[in-house]
């Protein structure tokens, strides 16, 4: 009996001509833990902004459960120091966060020595917490988080992935996550969605680990190396382009054109 | 004392309530330049009001509405950054304002441009201060209920979106809010010293403050203090008003900057 959170079918994507996402296809379930894995460039910013209505695919149908409400931990939380806020005055921005709340939450997160700090003196991994802590206030049914471990240690890392797994285990809510350090993300998911710019392979993360795709794709990364070659069923060309076997250039990634930002940039600033 | 300097004590006061949370906001958006833009463009907007026979209140208020629509859509170009677009608009509607007041003077309109730069706060009439009043009375509600939006939008804009805040309507009010406030505040310091209201006393309240909500409590105070004070050494020393709060004002901002960091 699973119920599905929210689905996307065949989503494409074009930004200034480039292809990002081609025919993307995406569910999440209820107590479910989805990673979305890939190289840089792969679109996975893209597909989850797209899933949360922040930008517009070109093509395809989201569908969601009524009613669904979404938390959203975003790549980057840069607070201005020119704001003051409190760890306890953050979360108290959640609609009908109480304070007893918000210290038991707190001390689920570990931050608890910590109600009244300043959220900018707030470590990589504490603040990672922080936003967790939020999340859970938020009581909702599906997190979405975008590299939920940038900047955090090893350990850190760890112990992130351990506390979104018990907040799906305690809180019943499905959880969509972007990533591209793998193993540590391997144990705490579901299933596994290795994209690059397509969907290249996606399953349990044993099968996905024997994949041809997925060594493809990050074996040779895991040796140390920087630059990934893809030796697929297909080649892409110089513009991103699925083509035979033989006819594209090997290596795509490196060709600046390919590596993107398109997902940033799109983000509108302010007057 | 005269009946002129208790209106004019009383109309700073109003002011600096509706600038204090206001100058908090703009300061957490990076929105100064943005006042500025309003400020410059308010002449502009006066001229127009003479030419029209309109109120100059709402002549200044409803050109900054279109220079904040102008930006918004200026800003879909993105090969030129938001501050070369607010300078070509302030400095657009400035040029134009004097250009325009210059063709009413020479049609015999006698308008005291030194009074709309630098205002004329000791000349304010009783209507004029009833005016002020009823205004900061309408505009705290519209700030109270901007303030949590505002805040979730300054923390982080997609957050906020994805969590069901009409981000795009929320910044338009902003803005428009902010072209009232300059039209209103106008008459206090005059429109190349409007900002100073807004943004000064906030940044001063930063230093002595550990909320949000406390900042915009400070940045109150502080506007008022800026408005006694120099309402005080102009009357002393028979300098103008306007000038002479802002002045006050930067004082109380370098004060703050000595104390150390708690």
């Amino acid at each position: 009996m699973t119920e599905q959170l929210i689905a996307v079918e065949k989503a494409s994507l074009t930004f200034s001509g480039r292809l990002v996402l081609e025919n993307v296809d995406l569910q999440v379930n209820r107590g479910e833990i989805v990673t979305i894995i890939g190289p840089n460039g792969a679109g996975k910013s893209c597909l989850v902004k797209g899933l949360l209505g922040l930008i517009r695919f070109n093509q395809g149908k989201i569908s969601k459960l009524k009613n669904l409400k979404t938390a959203y931990v975003p790549q980057k939380l840069h607070i201005d120091e020119t704001m003051p806020l409190s760890v306890s005055r953050f979360l108290k921005m959640v609609p009908a966060a109480k304070s007893a709340k918000i210290t038991e939450v707190l001390q689920e997160v570990q931050l608890h020595t910590l109600e009244q700090a300043a959220v900018q003196d707030l470590s990589g991994g504490e603040l990672q917490r922080l936003l967790l802590a939020r999340v859970i206030l938020q009581a909702p049914d599906l997190v979405v988080l975008d590299e939920p471990a940038q900047g955090v240690d090893v350990i850190g890392q760890q112990d992130l992935y351990q506390l979104i797994a018990s907040i799906r285990d305690r809180y019943h809510c499905g959880i969509l996550m972007v990533s591209h350090d793998l193993h540590l993300v391997m144990e705490a998911t579901d299933r596994v969605l290795c994209l690059n710019r397509h969907i290249c392979c996606t399953g349990h993360p044993d099968a996905i680990s024997q994949h041809p795709e997925y060594l493809s794709l990050f074996g040779e990364a895991m040796d140390g190396f920087a630059v990934y070659t893809h030796h697929h069923d297909h080649e892409h060309d110089s513009h991103g382009n699925v083509v035979p076997l033989g006819s594209g250039c090997q290596h795509w990634n490196e060709t600046s054109g390919c590596g993107q930002t398109a997902c940033s940039s799109a983000e509108k600033k302010d007057g | 004392m005269d009946d002129f300097i208790y209106r004019a004590l009383f109309a700073g006061l109003a002011v600096a309530l509706l600038t204090g949370p206001l100058g908090c906001l703009i300061i957490w958006r990076r929105m100064a330049y943005f006042g500025d833009t309003l400020a410059h463009s308010a002449l502009l907007g006066v001229a127009l009001s003479i030419m029209w026979s309109i109120h100059p209140v709402l002549g200044v208020a409803l050109l900054g509405l279109v220079i904040a629509i102008s930006l918004v859509w200026l800003q879909r170009y993105r090969d030129l950054a938001s501050d070369t677009m607010l300078g070509i608009l302030a400095h657009t509607s400035l040029g134009l304002g004097l250009v325009v007041i210059a063709i009413l003077q020479s049609r015999g309109m006698r308008i005291d441009l030194n009074a709309y730069l630098f205002g004329d706060i000791l000349a304010l009439s009783q209507n004029e201060l009833w005016l002020i009043f009823a205004s900061v009375l309408a505009l705290i509600p519209v700030v109270a209920w901007l303030w949590r939006p505002m805040i979730a939008i300054a923390v982080h804009e997609d957050l906020a979106r994805v969590e069901g805040i009409p981000v795009l309507k929320i910044r338009l009010i902003f803005m428009l809010l902010m072209a009232i406030v300059v039209a209103v505040a106008m008459k206090v310091t005059g429109v190349l010293l409007i900002t100073a209201l807004l943004i000064i006393p906030a940044a001063a309240a930063r230093k002595f403050s550990r909320s949000p909500e406390q900042m915009a409590a400070i940045a109150v105070l502080l506007g008022m203090s800026a408005v006694v004070l120099g309402m005080y050494s102009s009357l002393q020393w028979d300098t103008p008003t306007g000038p002479s709060i802002v002045v006050a004002a930067a004082l109380l901002f370098f004060v703050s900057r000595v104390r150390k960091k708690n």
